[in-house]
């Protein structure tokens, strides 16, 4: 009963969020653009799915994954469990102490970003577009693996304490040198696949172990410390998302030169 | 009708494929690494049951009402040809989704709290308050104005990269002025405005302008209007943090 009340309250959030886009859909296609939409029926079908989806996937959420995952957050991040692999109690902590912190933000960042819907529509987009070159699978895994080593580094610096803005700016350098040497046809894609990570399942979990690090290690201020993780996870995955766009093209001009070889040879 | 049956059980073995993942995380953390039992399992298992057919219906929903709505209106404005309407429907798409994000106003909050912190404003729940929903205006303008500079480029073809990286040095350089406080709020900014719904309706709506229009590739001129929308609120979060 409890749940059912809880998922009625979700839909009429969700129903709330959505409210806007829809106005303005419907507002300009009205007014605007005055022609009739194709297989409306259909249209309108699918976006109750869309609400409803959300509605229930938001409310699973809340009930199963956010509470134990941010429970986690608080206990890896826990001195006391940390201090466990070390010696004595009064022994300052060295930042590889936090282990297993790492461990658990890259692989919390990998199996949340296979788990976001956006991307998935983005990469189902991107598959349809390219006419099957690009994989859905190898996006979201490229993506995937970009938000896991963006939210450990991230959790790195939150340890150490070095300002945010280093990492950002030399990140940034990064992206924009490797535009220069990636398939043209991959960098809209891949600037875009930073925005699209952080939204739904990852948001919440990946800022609960942010703040819980910032206010658990010694000078650090969760409200300034604990933000950042977030951009660490829009920023790699350009990065891996073009490497990932680099290796297939490398690997398919490989390919090309050795049939080549074995033609010329016949 | 045993099609959409067999359509929608397809896509729930998909969902919970998406989903493995995290629970294997999860299970692994728990029983091995902090070595506790798992708390409500009951609770737990039947939140999953929802988020399986969460994903399910939300992913066949997408195909069915957002992309295709997203691509109609796209040819739609591509066949009028009136910019200022297509312009105007950009800016409220980008504005109107983002405003009423979740996501953005708890961290406009969170920001309202650092800045009382950091003695910008008062510390009073109404400074507060205003402060928090005056951010809140000032990044869903920001992707508003995101969205419109991202279909302008895609009208006249512009290489995404040189805008980028323009906007890269602008937070560079903001970097340097704003409030230390406030930098990590805005960089994050940038990441959280993008919400479920929004991103496959801008990335049909792009994709569908690139397609009806002559001489632009869906690939390359296509996507790249989420990269605006992730970019610009940066600025503008750092911005207001300075001015006010």
């Amino acid at each position: 009963m409890e749940t059912l009340s809880q998922l009625f309250t979700i839909l009429l959030s969700t129903i709330k969020d959505v409210m806007p886009i829809i106005v303005i859909i419907f507002g300009f296609q009205l007014l605007v653009i005055r022609r009739p939409i194709p297989h409306l029926k259909r249209v309108l079908i699918g976006f109750v799915y869309v609400i409803v989806g959300l509605a229930l996937f938001l409310l699973g959420l809340d009930k199963a994954l956010f509470p134990i995952g941010e429970l986690m957050a608080q206990q890896l991040t826990d001195p006391d469990f940390i201090r466990g692999s070390v010696a004595t109690a009064d022994e300052t902590l060295h930042w590889s102490d936090y282990y297993w912190v790492y461990i658990f933000a890259f692989a919390i960042g990998a199996s949340t970003t296979i788990a976001e819907p956006s991307l998935i529509a983005v990469a189902i987009k991107a598959n349809e577009v390219s006419g099957g070159a690009i994989g859905v699978w190898g996006l979201r895994l490229a993506v995937a693996l970009g938000v896991a080593v963006g939210i450990s580094l991230g959790t790195w610096r939150i340890v150490t304490g070095y300002p945010i803005h280093w990492f950002i700016i030399s990140g940034y350098i990064f992206v924009v040198i490797q535009t220069f040497f990636a398939p043209k046809l991959i960098v809209p894609l891949a600037y875009d696949s930073g925005g699209v990570t952080t939204s739904t399942v990852t948001v919440p979990l990946v800022a609960a172990l942010g703040l819980g690090l910032a206010s658990t290690v010694p000078g650090r201020s969760a409200l300034i410390d604990g933000f950042g993780l977030i951009a660490f996870a829009s920023l790699f995955p350009m990065i891996t998302v073009m490497g990932y766009a680099q290796i297939t093209e490398m690997v398919a001009a490989r390919d090309r030169r050795k049939r080549e070889e074995m033609v010329n040879k016949e | 009708m045993s099609n959409v049956f067999v359509a929608l059980g397809r896509s729930m073995a998909g969902s919970v494929r998406d989903l493995l993942p995290i629970v294997l995380v999860i299970a692994f953390f728990q029983l091995m690494v902090l070595q506790q039992p798992v708390p409500d399992l009951v609770g737990l298992l039947t939140g999953l049951l929802c988020v399986v057919a969460g994903l399910t219906f939300f992913i066949y929903g997408l195909e069915m009402g957002l992309f295709p709505i997203g691509q109609v209106l796209a040819h739609a404005f591509a066949r009028k040809g009136s910019l200022f309407w297509l312009l105007l429907f950009a800016f409220s798409l980008g504005f109107g989704t983002t405003v009423a994000e979740p996501a953005l106003i708890a961290v406009a909050a969170e920001a309202a709290t650092v800045a009382a912190e950091g003695g910008m404003i008062e510390a009073t729940d109404s400074a507060k308050s205003s402060y928090a929903s005056g951010l809140r205006y000032t990044v869903a303008f920001s992707v508003g104005l995101a969205i419109v500079v991202g279909v302008i480029r895609i009208l006249k073809g512009w290489p995404i990269h040189y805008m980028i990286a323009v906007g890269y040095v602008m937070v560079i350089i903001m970097t340097g002025f704003a409030p230390r406080e406030i930098i990590g709020i805005a960089y994050d900014s940038g990441g959280v405005t993008t919400s479920t719904i929004t991103v496959p309706l801008v990335t049909a709506l792009g994709v569908g302008l690139a397609s009806s229009i002559e001489g632009r590739n869906p690939m390359v001129d296509g996507f790249g209007l989420i990269a605006f929308a992730s970019l610009t609120p940066m600025i503008f979060v750092m911005a207001y943090g300075m001015v006010i």
